[in-house]
């Protein structure tokens, strides 16, 4: 595969170390049911077929963190954004 | 011997008459010339009987003209060099070629082993699932070996190889599959629109079909046509000619796989020249013209040597100016064999009969053959063949059976494209009833098929769509492409009745002549119900031999189709996978093997280390100084005792560069570190370092280390050796996207700074040597960190740490001063004995002293566990809290850190034996626990051990049995505090 860094343009799949889904967002560790946030937070993942979005580090190039979009039926890569440029503040930990 | 080549025609062909060839087949020298394969070198010379086939021993001969033979493998070159399985076919000649036929004994006239073929009945489909199974005990010893030894194929190479492989990238605007006359014409019309253009061919000579076709284009011979296309893309700037280059593989986002054979056709590689080069070719857009593989009829006896493919009896006699036999008949299904054999004829060959299984044939090519004085039979069948190679054949005629002499049949049954590579993304070929071929289906995206390998098969047609594919994608990729200029070849009509089998023929027919699948094991697979191409497919083992099926899919696949009254698109087809020819391991290894599997990381001083006599080992990607032996000791435990022996009593020093380094910069430091380690580092000094844990996510310990503050806003932390990377990608990961609004930016610095470790009680007395400030108690305390200069300027951090648990300091310099520090502190210490000691003395002095390492950070023991408990901190949250407060996690009866000595202070303990209670039997639930680490202590002169057993802490002296089935030892040992030595930590604090 062929990821397209926006910082160090199309590189070949072998620079970069994958972490899987995107999607996910730390819970609050405050919550009350923290505990139950956190399992399905480290331990449940979807296997979707189809539109994926995931993270992939850029370990031998920039070392940005970038959520890229693929189709895990084709290995298609339709885009690919900095962690930076789209994350929103999570708030301070308790 | 036979004269040289006396199969030979005295004009004509691609080959260089004045460059004649040596080489040897079995022991026998033969000569050949510049433009041969070995197998056309070999039938020029009348060699006619190559191989024995894997199953039954039975005589084989050449088949095909390309990369589809069968047959004719052989094992090429001798010695380091010998390469078993080597299809004859595409070995280009060379002066001194070696080569010598496989799986016969004790020799290829004469094979013991043929008795096989008496043997098979119980070798036919699926024989390794029902016969040899009685009694049960002598499959292994007996059959199997037996077995094992009368079938296979060649041998492969006993020593290293001594050559070279590569790897190579290049990028593209399209890649040409194929340089054959759609392949020639697609990267020709693109390349004349200014596209980046690869074009690999596998063949030596590039023009695919071209260079076998007997008539002209554009008033030129078609090889010239070829030729001089060749020479106009060579020309260009914007193009690369491959050849000796299989594109084998496509994969994601227009990545293909290449093997260029650099070296093959030579007796060794030239000076710095590889074997093979494994090519990742990137394109945006790919043409595949592949072309197609001529198909066989099966019949009874078609694994004669003689019988062949009419297509390669073809190229045989125009390219390589061969003639296969002198009594060449052919037996066909369509219109296609005929010209083919009507021009070889033209060229001299002497071809004598043609039978058809059709009935009707187009009556001008019928009075075209017999004009040219061929005997013709329409609606005939070949029933039988005769001779150990081919000498006669039977053939049943609408009148009657007759004897027809022969020495050579070639064989159509029709062509199947090249679909392999459109298939590699898990598209299925389509059934094409017209053409009676599968064809592409879905392919990749980006790939786009033209020529015979989408089933056009007209030359004049396969140069047009060859030229419309070039220019469609050049187009599709933006750039304007000139009108294609395609010369006008007139194409005869397609006309071919399928056919595949001839039933109720004599003797045994196969339809996979490398794996001797025999028409009857489709049949037997049949009836047994083994009807699903891929169980048919697994049961006989049809296809799946090194051609994996080139010319035995289809018909194997058409038999059964036959058998089950479905028709050949019900049935199935199979799918082709990567490789598409077999690649060579060392290929795919390239630089990678031996000690240049990954690359070694040296540590700055390790010059150094090897000048005082050290003793080095791999840990991860470093080599390390393990330790330093001296003369006269008997061995490592000698030499490591008193490496540890002489830190404890005066001074010693050790080079833990390979420590993870990551600097740390912004406002926010403090902030982020609190939420990465259990405990606080908001409170952390300027100028002090701090020891911290930090855990997953899933509430187990990732890893430990220090972190010292040197001003407001900058921080370096060190992680463990192993973790260096996993450290730096979390904490990147942390501050992306879990927490971009912190202010903090992080770099590795692993590489940039040397660090040695300094220890024992004469440490500070040798810092202060080469230190160039003050390095007192009270300038530099314990876990103080300090920026300054040491041998009169060198930038240097100087932190006072101490993993031995003696007066430690840790020296980091910029890398590159990293050997002179080392000179610089032996130097400094030469009057208290400094001696240096390696990673084996660390470890022992850090079990002594009670610290946990690798062993115990094994990722499935959490801070409660080692003893951190109290570290954690309950007043901010950090990665892994929530999840280290599951009752798993917190259970009391979780083994926990502690230490262990032999209750026999003479006995040895062993890392990883197993706590039992006393008297408890050895079952899994009596398991207590097992031991982390051991070592000799020369301080307590007895083996101690540390280890995680359940509830330790509140067990210290109570005695257990240290259980260690592997190594066939137990014995009884105490459960103590970790701390061996000073556990109330004078020493380091002195």
């Amino acid at each position: 595969m062929r990821i397209p860094c926006p910082y160090c343009g199309e590189r070949d799949a072998h620079e970069f170390a994958t972490l899987g889904d995107a999607t996910l967002t730390r819970p609050d560790p405050a919550a009350a049911d923290a505990d139950a946030q956190f399992h399905d937070y480290v331990y449940l993942r979807d296997n979707p077929a189809g539109a994926h979005e995931e993270w992939w580090y850029h370990a031998n190039g920039c070392r940005q963190w970038l959520r890229v979009a693929r189709d895990t039926r084709t290995h298609a890569i339709s885009g690919a954004v900095a962690a930076r440029a789209t994350e929103q503040a999570s708030g301070e930990p308790a | 011997m036979s004269a040289p080549n006396r199969n030979r025609l005295t004009s004509g062909g691609l080959i260089d008459r004045a460059k004649s060839l040596g080489f040897s087949f079995d022991g026998t020298s033969y000569q050949g010339y510049e433009g041969d394969t070995l197998a056309s070198a070999l039938l020029a010379n009348g060699v006619r009987l190559v191989g024995r086939s894997f199953k039954y021993h039975r005589p084989r001969g050449i088949v095909a003209a390309g990369a589809e033979e069968p047959n004719a493998l052989v094992e090429l070159r001798s010695g380091a060099r010998r390469e078993p399985n080597t299809r004859a076919t595409v070995t280009e000649l060379y002066d001194g070629l070696v080569a010598s036929s496989q799986n016969r004994w004790p020799s290829l006239a004469f094979d013991a082993l043929s008795l096989n073929r008496f043997l098979s009945p119980f070798l036919g489909a699926g024989f390794y699932y029902k016969t040899f199974m009685w009694p049960a005990a002598f499959w292994e010893k007996l059959y199997e070996p037996i077995i094992r030894r009368a079938a296979g194929l060649g041998r492969a190479a006993e020593e290293a190889d001594p050559d070279h492989y590569e790897k190579a990238t290049a990028f593209c605007d399209l890649l040409v599959i194929g340089a054959g006359p759609a392949g020639l014409m697609a990267a020709l019309t693109a390349a004349r629109s200014g596209a980046r253009v690869i074009l690999a061919d596998e063949d030596f000579l590039p023009g695919g079909g071209l260079n076998a076709e007997a008539g002209d284009i554009d008033r030129r011979p078609a090889p010239a046509f070829a030729a001089h296309v060749v020479a106009e893309l060579t020309s260009l700037p914007n193009v690369r000619v491959m050849r000796r280059t299989t594109v084998f593989g496509v994969y994601d986002s227009g990545t293909y796989g290449a093997l260029e054979r650099v070296s093959d056709h030579l007796p060794e590689p030239l000076p710095f020249q590889p074997r093979q080069r494994l090519w990742r070719l990137i394109a945006r857009r790919a043409v595949l013209a592949a072309g197609a593989t001529e198909r066989p009829i099966v019949f009874g006896g078609n694994d004669r040597p003689g019988v062949m493919l009419a297509g390669a009896v073809g190229t045989y006699v125009q390219r390589h100016a061969v003639l296969p036999g002198q009594k060449i008949a052919l037996f066909a299904n369509n219109d296609g064999a005929w010209r083919e054999m009507l021009a070889a004829q033209a060229a001299g060959a002497p071809v004598e009969t043609i039978i058809d299984v059709r009935a009707e044939v187009a009556p001008a090519l019928v009075a075209a053959a017999r004009a040219e004085g061929l005997r013709v039979l329409t609606g005939a069948q070949v029933i039988a063949t005769a001779g150990k190679t081919l000498t006669g054949l039977t053939v049943a005629t609408p009148s009657g059976t007759e004897r027809i002499a022969a020495d050579t049949l070639a064989v159509s049954g029709g062509w199947s494209p090249a679909v392999h590579l459109t298939c590699h993304h898990g598209g299925k070929p389509m059934w094409d009833a017209g053409l009676a071929a599968f064809v592409p289906g879905t392919c990749p995206p980006g790939l786009s098929v033209a020529g015979a390998a989408r089933g056009i098969f007209g030359l004049g047609a396969c140069l047009k769509d060859g030229a419309a594919m070039g220019a469609e994608a050049a187009e599709a990729l933006g750039f304007t492409v000139p009108a294609p200029d395609v010369p006008e070849v007139a194409d005869a009509a397609f006309a071919l009745t399928p056919f595949w089998h001839v039933e109720g023929s004599k003797g045994p027919a196969f339809v996979d002549l490398q794996n001797d699948v025999t028409a009857k094991d489709v049949g037997i697979a049949h009836k047994e119900g083994f009807r699903s191409v891929e169980l048919l497919k697994r049961y006989t083992t049809l296809g799946m031999a090194t051609d994996q099926g080139r010319t035995s899919n289809v018909t194997g696949l058409a038999i059964m189709a036959s058998l089950t009254g479905a028709s050949i698109p019900e049935t199935g087809t199979t799918i082709f996978r990567p490789p598409y020819t077999p690649v060579s391991l060392g290929a795919l290894a390239g630089h990678h093997r031996g000690k240049d599997f990954r690359p070694v990381r040296l540590t700055p001083t390790h010059e150094w280390a090897r000048a005082q006599g050290a003793v080095f080992i791999e840990t991860g990607a470093w080599l390390r100084a393990q330790y330093f032996p001296r003369k006269g000791e008997k061995d490592w435990l000698e030499t490591v005792s008193r490496e540890v022996t002489a830190v404890r009593a005066s001074v010693g020093l050790i080079d833990v560069s390979t420590f993870g380094k990551i600097d740390l910069q912004g406002a926010d430091v403090g902030a982020f570190l609190d939420r990465v380690y259990i405990n606080g580092f908001a409170g952390l000094a300027v100028g002090k370092a701090r020891y911290g844990v930090m855990l997953r996510e899933d509430g187990m310990v990732m890893d430990d280390g220090t972190t010292a503050r040197l001003s407001p806003e900058h921080y370096v932390m060190t992680t463990t050796t192993a973790n260096a990377a996993k450290v730096f990608q979390h904490l990147e990961f942390c501050l992306q996207v879990l927490w971009p609004e912190l202010d903090v930016a992080l770099s590795s610095v692993s590489e940039q700074w040397a660090q040695i470790a300094l220890a024992g009680p004469r440490a500070r007395d040798v810092l202060a040597r080469v230190a160039d400030g003050d390095v007192s108690n009270a300038a530099l305390p314990f876990m103080g960190a300090i920026e300054c200069t040491v041998m009169g300027g060198v930038k240097a951090r100087l932190f006072r740490l101490s993993f031995s648990g003696e007066l430690g300091y840790e020296i980091a310099v910029p890398a590159r001063h990293g050997a002179a520090l080392a000179a610089a502190l032996m130097q400094a210490g030469e009057e208290f004995g400094i001696t240096p000691y390696g990673i084996e003395a660390l470890g022992v002095m850090r079990i002594e002293k009670g610290h946990v390492s690798g062993n115990e950070l094994s990722g499935q023991t959490t801070a409660g566990d080692l003893g951190f408990g109290r570290m954690a901190s309950t007043k901010k949250d950090y990665i892994g809290r929530v999840m280290a407060a599951r009752p798993g996690l917190t259970d009391p009866e979780r083994p926990c850190f502690v230490g262990f000595r032999p209750v026999d202070r003479s006995r040895r303990l062993r890392a990883g034996a197993h706590f039992l209670k006393l008297g408890a039997a050895p079952t899994l639930a009596n398991d207590q626990g097992y031991m982390t680490s051991v070592a000799y202590s020369p301080h307590l002169r007895h083996w101690i051990g540390l280890g995680l057993i359940k509830r330790g802490p509140e067990r210290l002296g109570e005695r257990v049995r240290a259980y260690d089935p592997v190594r066939g030892e137990e014995i009884e040992v105490e459960i103590c505090a970790p701390g061996f030595i000073d556990p109330e930590g004078v020493r380091l604090r002195g």
